[in-house]
């Protein structure tokens, strides 16, 4: 394959998403504008510009007319996707950093980093996104609950069991599920000995799969929190991404950017990596990167996927059609 | 009176630097999908020249929601609306990225015989290649022999007696007077001849015929595999000269008569490369 290269940040890139339908591609850096891309060709459509800071993550509405990005610069915003206007703003008083839609696009749960003596926290807003700019609130000024978490920030967050219940990835290895109601914690496990750096959804959202900087990434069901599989990769690993078609798992990662200098580039590991999901067995690689991957997602068809990376490079790679009648393992 | 007439050649030369080229015709696709594209053209020294380039054109549906046709075409906004070509935000890798296989498949064995022989090809261990030669050699003889059974190839060469097929191949019986090599002289003329009965009874005595070889083996095969019984003065295996590859028969000649013996007894029927060996004594040549 010969993937596009897309150099739209000059700074190490913090997450890669496709909407729905993978045509769009929301590309999250350090810098201060996420980009928005077509999937097929690597064409820059626009940039969200307003954020102060690091842009930590992002949301894309079912119907890809909305954007919300969570920043450093301790505000969530909310773009009209095709236009790039900013029509919200949420204003936190700490950093932000994960974000997630509930089923229905009612509800927007996002976390803040610990802060000023502030615990980390989790807060739940009202949101509208199908209402007309100018016309009304598109999101409530204050969240409708917000409740702390232990030490450790949250890495990421979700809604599962039709909204009842949050799940989050926190700093530590643990992952908490969240009464949505009441922020009461229903249950914790950690998964990880470190920090789970990315949780991502399967296709039919029952189960997870982490990464962490213990260097595995582990399969977690969201209602048991019980580990399904372990993934061993002897290297950082920072996102993790389920095929939405295939038994693959596809990591990202490598050495830790402040040791790449010291080691040669071979050592880095900073191939994006491809495991059966039920064998975990590794199977394949892709190099290309040149510092470690931050972020990677699939398409939703299945047929192309998206690695972030340290490098500030995007890289879009759809699979030869060979990929696909090729036994692998 | 002759310059001022206008020879046809001159003006086909003045003309050609005007007359214009046919215009590039497009055919087809026809039913194979296969488009002909026919262009004309100058090179830098004026002469013309006619280019066909046939190219398959070959349809690949994709389906793709009605939605993301419309999204194509949205404008460019932000720093995305300014960006020239020159800025090379996007850009394809020249290079062919490979899917990289971490670990080999366990292959079928047929498949793991076809990449041994290929690795071996590559590699500079000519002990595998060798092993690899056999498995090829057992498989392309074996389809000689399914050929041979259904009666598409005609049978094997039958092992003629010794120093036959020089025989027949001389001039039954040289002119009177005409040059005779000395090896040839007195042949059939009953013995006698000193230097001929040497030779006579190296090659008679104690030689033993070989049949039933596989097409792969070689004398050096041979003589590994009858040196045990004792010392070997000569090994000769009858080679194809268009193919290269040996006849299937052989003749080894012991220097002593109880090695041959033992060779015989301890051989024949031996089952060597997937064939059964017959190894009698050859027929001496007084006798035919």
């Amino acid at each position: 394959m010969r993937p596009y290269l897309l150099k739209g940040h000059e700074r190490p890139l913090t997450q890669v998403k496709y909407n729905r339908e993978g045509d769009l591609l929301i590309s999250c850096a350090k810098n201060l504008y996420p980009c928005l891309w077509l999937a097929e060709d690597g064409r820059r459509l626009g940039t969200y510009e307003g954020h102060n800071g690091a842009v930590w993550t992002c949301e894309i509405s079912l119907d890809s007319q909305r954007l919300i990005t969570a920043s450093a610069d301790q505000t969530v915003r909310i773009w009209e996707l095709p236009t790039g206007k900013e029509l919200h703003q949420i204003k936190m008083n700490e950093p932000c950093r994960a974000s997630a839609l509930s089923v229905g696009e009612k509800l927007l749960a996002f976390t803040t980093d610990s802060f000023m003596g502030v615990p980390p926290q989790i807060h739940i807003v009202d949101v509208d996104l199908q209402a007309a700019p100018g016309s009304g609130p598109i999101a409530g000024d204050k969240p409708r609950l917000t409740f702390d978490a232990p030490k450790g920030r949250i890495t990421r967050v979700g809604w599962i069991e039709q909204n009842r219940v949050l799940i989050t990835s926190h700093d530590g290895g643990f992952v908490r599920r969240w009464d949505a109601e009441t922020g009461e914690m229903l249950q914790e496990a950690q998964v990880h000995e470190d920090a789970i750096q990315d949780m991502q959804f399967s296709a039919d959202g029952s189960y997870v799969v982490t990464a962490s900087l213990d260097k595995a990434a582990k399969l977690v069901d969201v209602t048991t929190l019980e580990v399904l599989k372990t993934y061993k990769t002897g290297r950082f690993v920072q996102s993790a991404a389920v095929s939405p078609i295939l038994d693959h798992i596809l990591l990202g990662g490598g050495q830790d950017a402040s040791q790449v200098t010291t080691t040669s580039a071979k050592a880095g590991g900073f191939e994006a990596r491809f495991f059966h999901k039920i064998y975990t067995e590794e199977f394949g690689n892709v190099r290309g990167h040149f510092g470690p991957i931050n972020s990677v997602a699939f398409s939703p068809d299945g047929r192309s996927f998206v690695t972030g990376g340290e490098d500030g490079y995007v890289r879009v790679h759809h699979f030869d059609n060979d990929f696909f009648s090729t036994k692998w393992l | 009176m002759a310059r001022s007439r206008i020879r046809w050649a001159d003006t086909l030369d003045e003309e050609e630097g005007e007359f214009s080229l046919p215009p590039t015709s497009v055919r087809g696709p026809d039913s194979h999908g296969v488009k002909t594209t026919t262009e004309f053209y100058r090179n830098e020294r004026g002469d013309a020249f006619k280019k066909v380039t046939k190219t398959k054109v070959v349809h690949v549906e994709k389906k793709v929601y009605k939605v993301t046709e419309e999204r194509r075409n949205w404008p460019r906004f932000g720093m995305a609306a300014t960006e020239t070509r020159e800025d090379s935000v996007t850009v394809q890798q020249k290079e062919e990225i490979p899917f990289e296989r971490v670990r080999q498949l366990k292959a079928t064995q047929q498949e793991k015989k076809f990449t041994d022989m290929q690795a071996a090809m590559q590699s500079a261990d000519k002990s595998a290649i060798v092993g690899s030669l056999k498995d090829m050699l057992y498989k392309r003889r074996m389809e000689r022999e399914l050929l041979r059974a259904k009666g598409l190839l005609a049978d094997a060469e039958k092992p003629p007696d010794e120093d036959g097929g020089r025989a027949s191949g001389l001039p039954a019986a040289p002119k009177p007077g005409s040059y005779v090599p000395p090896s040839v002289r007195n042949r059939g003329a009953g013995g006698g001849n000193e230097g001929e009965s040497m030779q006579q009874r190296r090659r008679d005595e104690n030689s033993l015929r070989v049949t039933n070889l596989s097409e792969d083996v070689s004398e050096a095969d041979l003589q590994e595999l009858f040196r045990p019984f004792g010392p070997i003065s000569r090994v000769f295996l009858a080679v194809d000269r268009t193919t290269g590859e040996n006849r299937g028969f052989a003749f080894v000649n012991y220097v002593y008569r109880e090695d041959a013996d033992r060779a015989i007894r301890n051989l024949n029927g031996y089952g060597y490369d997937n064939l059964i060996l017959r190894v009698e004594y050859a027929a001496p040549r007084a006798e035919r």
